[in-house]
C-alpha cells in the first residue's frame, strides 16, 4: 500500500485515466510515463471491454479502438509490468468490467496483477454485495479493492463500501455515465463531507471533470481529481505521433 | 433438494446465477424498485388492476389451439399452441409491459425507457406508455432498425421516440447498454422496463412473475406431457415453464437459436454453446471469447439475437430440469412455412424455433401425448425478412 500513501500525502492528487491499448498497445507504456512526468500522481488504466455499460461515448470508442488493436486483459497486465521497469513509485489502478476477470479466474488474475505490481482494481459493475470472494482474494495478493460511491449511495451503503475499500474511494460526481457534463460542486462537497464521516480513506472525484477549471474547483474539496473522458477525447483527436506531446501539455495544464 | 418456487434468494440469486452486477449509481434505484415490487405484488388493488388490463386491454386469456392438421402431418403427439400471438400487439411481451407500467405509475415515474431487439418489446412498451400518458424512449440497435422497419414506425405512431444505437454490434445487447446509460443519467424520473428475464435483480424474477400468466392459464386449459418454447432472453419460456417446474412428468424444452449451426460459431445459443460470465447486471451463460469479450451473435430472428440468457434458465440448465436445445435458421424457416400453410397461422421467427423443435420430437411420441408449444408472437413483422431470403421484393 505504500505507493498509495506517497501519492496522497501531498497536495490534491491528479489521476488521469486512459484506456489501455488506445489508440494502439505500443503507445500505452510511453503514455503512462509521459503522464507521470507531466504531473500525474496515480494512473487509472482502463481494461477495454466490449460492453462498457457505465461509460459514455468517448470511452466506449476508446474501448473499441483498443480491442480492435488486439488488447486483452493479459496484455494490459503485461503493460503494467513493462511500466514498472522504469517506474516503481506511481500507483497504477486498473479499472474495468467484471467479465474479462471472471473468465480469466479471480485467483489467476490477482496473482498476475501482483506479479505486474498493480496497486488496485476498480471493477465498475461489481458492487460490494457481489464482491466478497473477489475482495478476499485481492487482499491476499495485496491488491487494493477500490469501489465507487455515487450521488444515490445511502449512508448505510457508504459505511459498507468504505469498510471493504482500500487505497482510495472513487466518488462519482454526478448521475450519469463517464464524460457527462453537469457537475454540481455544492452537492459534491456535501456528499464528500458525509463520506468523510465514515472513512479515513482519501477520496477521488471523477466522471464530470471536463476541463482544468472544473478540476481546480473540485481540487479545493477533494483529495484527488480524476480526469478520464476529456483526456481520452484528446487522444482520439490527436494523430499517434503527437499523442505524447499533447497529453503532456494537457496534464501540465491540469496540474497548475 | 430443489425448491423451484423459493428462488431467487433475497439477493436475487438463482444458485450461482443472477445477482446484482451494476455500477453503484443504480444500486439505490434498484433497491427502490425491488421494495416497490415486493409491496405491490401482494397488493390486492394492484393485482386487480393488472387482471383487469390483461383481460380487457391485452385480451387474455389467450386460447390454447389444437393444431390438428399439423399434428396429423407429423404423425405423433397432439400439438397445442398457446396463442400468445393473439395478444394485443401480437406477442407475449405485453404481459410484462402492462405489469411494469402499472408499477411505474404507482412509483410516480413519468418517463419510460426500454430496449428492444425485434421491436416487439419496444412496441409493447410504447403501447402501454401511450395508454398511461407517459413519455417513452426506446433504444434499438441500428442493425435491428433496418431489419424491423415496420415495428419502428409502429412505435413512432404510438408516440415513442426510437433512438438508434450505433455502438458495438448495433443489436439488442447494445440497445440494453444504452438504455442502462439513459437510466443512470435520468434515474430520478425514469422507469426502465426491461423486456426479458435478464438484467439485475429484481428484473429476472419480476418479469417472470408477470409472464407466468402464460403457464397458469395453460395449466387450466390442458394437462401437457411436453412443453416447448424458444429462448432468447427467455421470458416467454419461463412464463410457460415456471408453473410446471414441479410436475416431474412434464418434459420441458427450451429452444435456442443455432443460427448457421452451432459448429459454425454463428449462432445465439449461450446455454448450448457458451459459458458462465457476467453481463447486463447478472451472472449467467454468455457467449464471450477467451478474453471475456462478448462476441457477436447471429440468428435470423432479431428477438433471439442476444449473447446472454436469463439467469433462471442458466440455473434450470445446470440442475437439469429443463432441456436446452438449439435449431438452425433453416429449420426455423421450414417450421415457419409449415405452420403457415397447414394451420393458417403465421408465426414469429422466434416462435418458429420452438415449432421447429416440435417438428423433431412430435413424430417420436405416441398419439395420445400432448405437446404445448408457446406461440409467443405472430409473424407479420418478419414477412420482409422471409421474403428477402426467398429473393422476393415486396
Amino acid at each position: 500500500m505504500s505507493r498509495f500513501t506517497n501519492c496522497f500525502n501531498k497536495k490534491t492528487a491528479l489521476i488521469p485515466f486512459i484506456t489501455a491499448g488506445d489508440p494502439n498497445p505500443n503507445l500505452t507504456v510511453p503514455l503512462m510515463h509521459t503522464l507521470v512526468e507531466a504531473g500525474a500522481d496515480l494512473i487509472e488504466l482502463g481494461i477495454p471491454f466490449s460492453d462498457p455499460m457505465a461509460d459514455g461515448p468517448v470511452i466506449q470508442r476508446a474501448s473499441e479502438r483498443a480491442l480492435a488493436a488486439g488488447t486483452s486483459l493479459t496484455k494490459v497486465l503485461a503493460m503494467v509490468k513493462q511500466f514498472r521497469v522504469d517506474n516503481q513509485t506511481t500507483p497504477v489502478v486498473l479499472m474495468g468490467y467484471l467479465n474479462p476477470i471472471e473468465i480469466m479466474g479471480y485467483e489467476k488474475f490477482a496473482k498476475a496483477a501482483q506479479d505486474a505490481q498493480v496497486d488496485g482494481i476498480l471493477t465498475v459493475d461489481l458492487p460490494p454485495e457481489e464482491a466478497t470472494e473477489f475482495t478476499k482474494i485481492l487482499k491476499n495478493y495485496n491488491i487494493a479493492p477500490i469501489f465507487l460511491i455515487a450521488p444515490t449511495t445511502t449512508t448505510e451503503r457508504i459505511k459498507k463500501i468504505a469498510s471493504q475499500s482500500e487505497g482510495y474511494l472513487y466518488y462519482v460526481s454526478l448521475k450519469g455515465v463517464t464524460g457527462s457534463a453537469n457537475l454540481d460542486l455544492n452537492s459534491v462537497a456535501e456528499k464528500l463531507t458525509e463520506i468523510k464521516k465514515h472513512s479515513n480513506l482519501p477520496i477521488g472525484v471523477g466522471f464530470g471533470i471536463k476541463d482544468a477549471k472544473t478540476a481546480a474547483q473540485v481540487a479545493t474539496i477533494s483529495d484527488a481529481v480524476i480526469v478520464g473522458s476529456a483526456l481520452v477525447q484528446l487522444i482520439e483527436n490527436t494523430s499517434e505521433d503527437q499523442v505524447l506531446e499533447v497529453a503532456s501539455a494537457f496534464i501540465r495544464e491540469f496540474n497548475e | 433438494m430443489t425448491d423451484y418456487y423459493n428462488l431467487p434468494d433475497e439477493k436475487g440469486h438463482f444458485g450461482p446465477y443472477g445477482g446484482l452486477f451494476v455500477s453503484e449509481t443504480l444500486m439505490q434505484p434498484l433497491d427502490e424498485l425491488k421494495k416497490a415490487y415486493e409491496y405491490y405484488k401482494q397488493d390486492p388493488e394492484f393485482l386487480a388492476e393488472l387482471d383487469h388490463d390483461l383481460k380487457h386491454f391485452v385480451g387474455r386469456p389467450s386460447p390454447l389451439y389444437h393444431a390438428a392438421r399439423w399434428s396429423e402431418r407429423l404423425g405423433g403427439a397432439q400439438i397445442y399452441l398457446k396463442r400468445e400471438d393473439l395478444n394485443h400487439t401480437g406477442a407475449h411481451k405485453i404481459n410484462n409491459t402492462v405489469g411494469q407500467a402499472l408499477l411505474a405509475k404507482r412509483m410516480g415515474k413519468k418517463r419510460i425507457i426500454a430496449e428492444t431487439g425485434a421491436g416487439q418489446h419496444g412496441v409493447a412498451t410504447a403501447t402501454v406508455a401511450a395508454r398511461f400518458g407517459m413519455e417513452c424512449v426506446v433504444y434499438m440497435g441500428a442493425e435491428d432498425i433496418k431489419r424491423q422497419a415496420i415495428n419502428v414506425y409502429r412505435m413512432r405512431l404510438l408516440g415513442a421516440e426510437v433512438r438508434a444505437v450505433e455502438s458495438g454490434s448495433k443489436t439488442l445487447k447494445d440497445a440494453l447498454n444504452e438504455a442502462m446509460r439513459d437510466w443512470v443519467t435520468n434515474v430520478d424520473n425514469t422507469f426502465y422496463i426491461i423486456g426479458t428475464v435478464a438484467g439485475p435483480d429484481p428484473y429476472p424474477a419480476m418479469v417472470r412473475d408477470f409472464q407466468t400468466i402464460i403457464g397458469r392459464e395453460t395449466r387450466e386449459q390442458i394437462s401437457p406431457d411436453v412443453l416447448i418454447a424458444c429462448v432468447g432472453g427467455g421470458s416467454n419460456a419461463i412464463g410457460l415453464f415456471y408453473p410446471f417446474l414441479e410436475d416431474k412428468h412434464v418434459s420441458i424444452y427450451g429452444v435456442e437459436a443455432a443460427g448457421d449451426g452451432l459448429e459454425t460459431g454463428n449462432h445465439a445459443a449461450p446455454l448450448c454453446a457458451g459459458k458462465p460470465g457476467v453481463l447486463h447486471g447478472n451472472r449467467t451463460y454468455l457467449m464471450s471469447d477467451q478474453n471475456g469479450q462478448i462476441i457477436e451473435t447471429h440468428s435470423i430472428s432479431a428477438g433471439l439475437d442476444y449473447p446472454g440468457v436469463g439467469p433462471e434458465h442458466a440455473w434450470l440448465k445446470d440442475n437439469g430440469r429443463v432441456n436446452y436445445v438449439a435449431v438452425t435458421d433453416k429449420e426455423a424457416l421450414i417450421a415457419f412455412h409449415d405452420l403457415t400453410r397447414l394451420e393458417g397461422i403465421i408465426p414469429a421467427l422466434e416462435s418458429s424455433h420452438a415449432l421447429a423443435y416440435c417438428q423433431k420430437i412430435a413424430p417420436t411420441l405416441d398419439k395420445d401425448k400432448i405437446i404445448v408449444v408457446n406461440l409467443s408472437g405472430r409473424g407479420d413483422k418478419d414477412i420482409h425478412t422471409v421474403a428477402t431470403l426467398e429473393g422476393i421484393e415486396i
